[in-house]
């Protein structure tokens, strides 16, 4: 996927933990659809929402369906664009190393497989949100 | 301008409703177009008809079923939200079995394809929730 997109700038912006409440799983689908009619699509993880992309996520004690999964999709939708916030990711004692590595790929570089997760800093995320024409605060 | 709105959480429990309503009123009455109001989380539950609020509390699904009467509005209601919590027009209902359907009328149900078409056709997206 290129860069460069006729659609819309649509930024998700996710900011609750993946489990207790619906909103993460019911975004992702937003996501997708938002995805699938070729909008320029990013997610941007802040506060809790950092929790969403952690690996080895265990549900059967909460009885919730595990969608951790579905983020490994996202690349396949050519969402490749997955904004952490690493301020966020420190308050909660997080690195990157506790994130599923997430994956898209490049068509202009020879299908080259690029990471999906970006680290930036609180401050970029101010010029990001600006940058965007639709965001979803879930 | 052209306005998108979403509605993320229910009637009564949170105010997001309440506001939303009062938000398209003052845009409409200013002149301003609302091209769809998309209720999704568990915001699909404003649109029950069965709901019977004490008589001294406002209605709010009455609310907006007048407000979108008077300004032939456009009331979405995301279908995959609305099966999980027990929302159902007359052809869900029968689709899947059920014995009632509790869609009040002008809502109706759709999917989130419409919510992302009227993000791309609105001037804004104003979202009401947590």
């Amino acid at each position: 996927m290129s860069e460069e997109n006729d659609g819309k700038k649509f930024m998700f912006v996710n900011r609750r933990a993946p489990y207790g409440t619906i909103y993460a799983q019911e975004s992702l689908e937003v996501v997708l659809i938002a995805a699938a009619l070729e909008q320029d699509v990013s997610l941007l993880f802040i506060d809790d929402g950092v929790f969403q992309l952690t690996k080895g996520q265990n549900t059967e004690g909460v009885g919730m369906k595990n969608f951790s999964p579905a983020y490994a999709a996202l690349g396949d939708y050519d969402v490749s664009k997955l904004y952490v916030e690493k301020e966020s990711l420190e308050e909660r004692g997080l690195t990157l190393d506790d994130l599923q590595h997430l994956t898209w790929e490049d068509e202009d570089d020879d299908w080259a497989e690029k990471d999906s997760i970006r680290l930036i800093s609180r401050d970029e995320v101010k010029k990001l949100i600006e940058e965007q024409d639709v965001l979803l605060s879930f | 301008m052209k306005y998108a709105i979403m509605i993320n959480e229910g009637p009564y429990n949170h105010q997001a409703s309440d506001t939303a309503y009062n938000f398209c009123k003052a845009a409409l009455d200013k002149g301003h177009e609302i091209i769809r109001v998309f209720f999704y989380h568990d915001g699909v539950n404003n649109a029950t008809r069965l709901g019977v609020p004490p008589q001294d509390d406002r209605n709010i699904t009455e609310k907006w079923v007048a407000l979108g009467k008077e300004h032939d509005l456009d009331l979405s209601v995301c279908v995959a939200a609305a099966q999980r919590r027990g929302l159902l027009d007359e052809g869900e209902a029968q689709r899947w079995g059920k014995d009632v359907n509790n869609i009040a009328e002008v809502f109706h149900i759709t999917g989130l394809g419409q919510l992302v078409e009227a993000c791309i056709q609105a001037d804004r997206l104003v979202e009401f929730g947590d």
